[in-house]
């Protein structure tokens, strides 16, 4: 039987690089080992491919003539349609052309299109206030529909612009995506409503965070560094961000909570939109953003009920940076296992 | 004469199209073009202060902490906090992490592929280097991406995540490292010096970091290892003669807090690589031209500078602005760390020509790989148990200054002013916007332009290697040079 290989075009448009580099640093034995593992041929990557200058102009030119079948079309970073609509903050070097219109017309021969990336799903950093070079997503303008290939826009296998958001995504949410797609299991109900991976974009960032337990009892760090919920004053909001950050390590070990800062939310369209990302908003010492689905007054409710039942360990642990009260030990009796 | 246009120039980090005019199949004159702006300077302004913090990492995914850092220093430039001393070293071996992930991606993604191309297939050293050194296929990628990866394990440990962390603030950094995440440190480092020891160099570190002169480099490579197989294909396709750099190297010091004496660890300064007089590198003396960059305005201090887009300049060829000191052109980099730093190695390195070169550049960036992890582990040792990671914050209301780092292609500034909590300018320039800078007003090219004038490519033309050699030399980040 012959293997059935998947083509995959990557190109680099309004980019910090940041998601190549993460997907670089995936685990086992890397990247290319686990596109090879998937049946993926790369056509060409801009930091990987031997192919430079004519070489890649040609590839790029075959691909959109249809001459090279292009099954998955990756597009990492925003795509940039300014200076007044020019689209001249991006020229695709070599070719004369501007990447907006090199997106758009590679997009119409893919068999699936993906944003790798925050900035290629809805717009992202770039397109913070002013929004100077115009950016955009590829499918979303921020939260609305419309984007570069507009709302309508379906790849040849029927699905629309697979999101793999995130500020630069889990490594392992790029490749799983992309494994997937080759694998042919990728279907329009893997995907949420704005086109990301359920599998990771049905959890939430909270989900898992190592500071549970100071969530519970509203035990609030206050400063950078100490060991409580980041929520209430550092403007964490891994409560109302998706992904399964907390489920899987970064790096190794790490994850944004555990590395002792705020969830910004970066897998949500118009996350740029924040001012003061690192205070939490409140209205009257309420926290503006709750957990997303919880009615505010059970909420408010639940919080001042655990407070005024806080453990001390929990609370003085909770405003230092190491662990000054150990769990305590209770009296137990042989057989019955645990501390004690 | 003909005109060439090499583009998508790819393994570079970001875009960059390299215009040529070829007269006898000898380089004339070249124009350097960035060709992405996304408008971060305009971005951060009106933002709270601490905005800058989550913004200027995500100006560039592969020098992110030193972007992280730029910004931090910029705001404790006049907040007045004094850093933990725990974070301080946090903080070093978090940047000499990326420093080093930087400098090996450089050489095994980035650099060393080239010589795997069919134009070299006639050459006696080609084979072994193609198996070796094929891009994504070569037997070096399947080793290195490992590696790479397991180095950055100590970003999972420091920073929380890499790229993009928001661990590292003017008081220090936001994750207290306990017994066991200090010997998990430990660990990551001796994988990351058994890979250099037995792939890279093929030799002790420290006999690496003792090497001193060019008999020393022709010794290793006699040996095994992917660094003497760099040096024999240097010497045979005569990597030490072509890539000239402009004179001038700088380096605006490095590693805060790392050095002996809690100083530096790289020293700061300005060398001039003919003669070899060293001088203090003076922030003040930087001005940036925006003469050939699709920018409004006149040159001057970047600290009183606005980015405003012109697209319509005429002789505009670039998004990046044209630094310069003194009104001349500096290059930048771990050639210029090493020479600032009174390097024996760098300066034998660069005496033959009076110039820095192709080959200068990747030895000053390999050697000091090797001086990196063995400062790391001392870093990691010093770490103090049960002392504090960071001291609080500071919310600066008015004030302006400056932050001064080098990434692992050279320095990165930040000016930055604030107003009533707010930021009312910032400005940027990075090591990148030194090297590949397009002309100034007074006509004068940036360090590449200048390197690849006289390069010969004979029939070739576009495609001659010898570009790839030339350009990537210099380890170009794009996405920092016009941010």
């Amino acid at each position: 039987m012959t293997e059935r290989r998947t083509s995959l075009l990557w190109l680099q448009a309004g980019s910090c690089g940041g998601c190549t580099m993460s997907v670089l640093g995936h685990d086992g034995a890397g990247i290319f080992a686990a596109l090879e593992a998937a049946a993926i041929d790369l056509l060409w990557h801009p930091s990987a491919s031997e192919a430079t200058g004519a070489e890649a102009r040609a590839i790029l030119e075959s691909v959109e003539a249809g001459t090279t079948a292009l099954d998955v079309l990756v597009i990492e970073g925003s795509i940039l349609t300014g200076p007044n609509g020019s689209g001249r903050c991006q020229m695709l070097a070599g070719t004369g052309r501007t990447m907006v219109d090199w997106v758009r017309s590679l997009s119409a021969r893919a068999g699936v299109v993906v944003a790798v990336g925050t900035c290629a799903a809805f717009g992202g950093i770039p397109m913070a206030e002013p929004d100077p070079a115009e950016a955009t997503g590829l499918q979303f303008d921020g939260a609305d529909r419309g984007g570069a290939l507009g709302a309508g826009f379906r790849g040849r296998s029927g699905l629309p612009v697979v999101a793999v958001a995130g500020c630069a995504p889990h490594p392992g949410w790029i490749v799983e995506t992309l494994s997937a797609i080759a694998a042919g299991e990728l279907e329009a109900g893997d995907l949420d409503g704005l086109g990301r991976p359920k599998f990771f974009a049905d959890h939430l960032a909270h989900h898992g965070c190592s500071r549970n337990e100071f969530y519970e009892f509203k035990a609030s760090a206050e400063r950078a560094s100490d060991r409580g919920c980041l929520m209430e004053h550092l403007g964490c909001k891994a409560t109302q961000a998706v992904g399964d950050c907390n489920q899987r390590g970064w790096n190794g070990s790490g994850s944004c909570t555990d590395g002792g800062y705020a969830c910004i939310g970066c897998t949500s369209p118009a996350f740029e939109t924040a001012r003061g990302f690192l205070t939490t908003p409140k209205i009257a010492g309420i926290p503006v953003g709750l957990p997303l689905d919880m009615p505010k007054a059970w909420f408010m409710a639940l919080a001042a009920l655990s407070k005024s039942a806080t453990p001390k360990r929990v609370r003085l642990n909770a405003v230092s940076d190491h662990v000054v009260v150990p769990p305590g030990r209770a009296k137990r009796s042989p057989g019955e296992g645990g501390e004690g | 004469m003909s005109r060439i246009v090499v583009g998508p120039f790819n393994r570079v980090e970001g875009d960059l199209e390299v215009g040529l005019e070829v007269v006898d199949g000898q380089i004339v004159e070249a124009r350097v073009t960035t060709p992405l702006y996304r408008g971060f300077e305009q971005i951060l302004v009106g933002r709270p202060v601490d905005d800058a913090l989550v913004m200027a990492p995500r100006i560039c995914g592969i020098c992110s902490v030193s972007q992280s850092l730029a910004a931090s220093s910029a705001i404790a430039s006049f907040c007045g906090v004094e850093p933990a001393r725990n974070g301080v070293l946090a903080t070093a071996i978090a940047h000499a992490a990326e420093n080093l992930a930087d400098h090996l991606t450089h050489f095994y993604l980035f650099f060393m592929p080239d010589f795997a191309r069919e134009a070299y297939a006639g050459a006696a050293w080609y084979a072994p280097i193609e198996a070796r050194f094929r891009a994504i296929r070569g037997t070096a990628s399947a080793t290195f991406l490992p590696a790479r990866a397991r180095l950055l394990e100590i970003m999972g440990l420091i920073a929380g995540k890499w790229p993009h962390s928001l661990a590292f603030r003017p008081g220090g950094t936001t994750r207290s490292l306990d017994l066991g995440d200090k010997v998990r440190a430990r660990a990551i480092l001796a994988d990351v010096r058994r890979f250099l020891e037995r792939e890279l160099f093929a030799m002790p570190l420290e006999a690496v970091v003792a090497i001193a002169d060019l008999d020393g480099l022709d010794r290793v490579a006699a040996g095994e290892g992917d660094f003497a197989a760099f040096l024999r294909v240097a010497a045979a396709t005569g990597l030490d003669r072509i890539g000239l750099g402009p004179g001038r190297v700088a380096s605006l010091g490095a590693y805060r807090g790392g050095g002996v004496d809690g100083g530096l660890l790289f020293a700061a300064g300005v060398v001039d690589t003919a003669s070899g007089a060293r001088a203090a590198f003076e922030v003040d003396r930087v001005r940036e031209d925006p003469a050939h960059a699709w920018f409004a305005g006149e040159a001057g201090p970047p600290g009183r500078a606005v980015s405003e887009p012109d697209i319509e300049r005429a002789e505009a060829y670039s998004w990046a602005k044209a630094p310069r000191y003194d009104g001349e052109a500096l290059e930048v980099g771990a050639i210029g760390r090493q020479l600032a730093d009174g390097s024996a190695l760098a300066q034998a390195l660069v005496a033959a020509s009076g110039r820095t070169t192709v080959a200068a550049r990747v030895v000053a960036r390999l050697v000091e790989a090797a001086r990196l992890v063995a400062a790391m582990e001392g870093w990691v040792a010093a770490l103090e148990r049960g002392a504090p990671y960071a001291q609080a914050g500071c919310q600066p209301t008015d004030g302006s200054g400056v932050g001064l780092v080098e990434a692992a292609r050279g320095g990165l500034a930040h000016w930055m002013t604030v107003r009533g909590g707010r930021i009312t300018r910032y400005q940027i320039v990075a090591p990148t916007t030194w090297n590949f800078s397009p002309r100034d007003g007074a006509g004068r090219p940036g360090p590449l332009e200048a390197a690849l004038v006289g390069l010969e490519v004979g029939e070739a033309g576009a495609a001659a290697p010898v570009i790839q050699h030339v350009v990537r030399s210099f380890d170009p980040c794009m996405v920092c040079t016009a941010h």
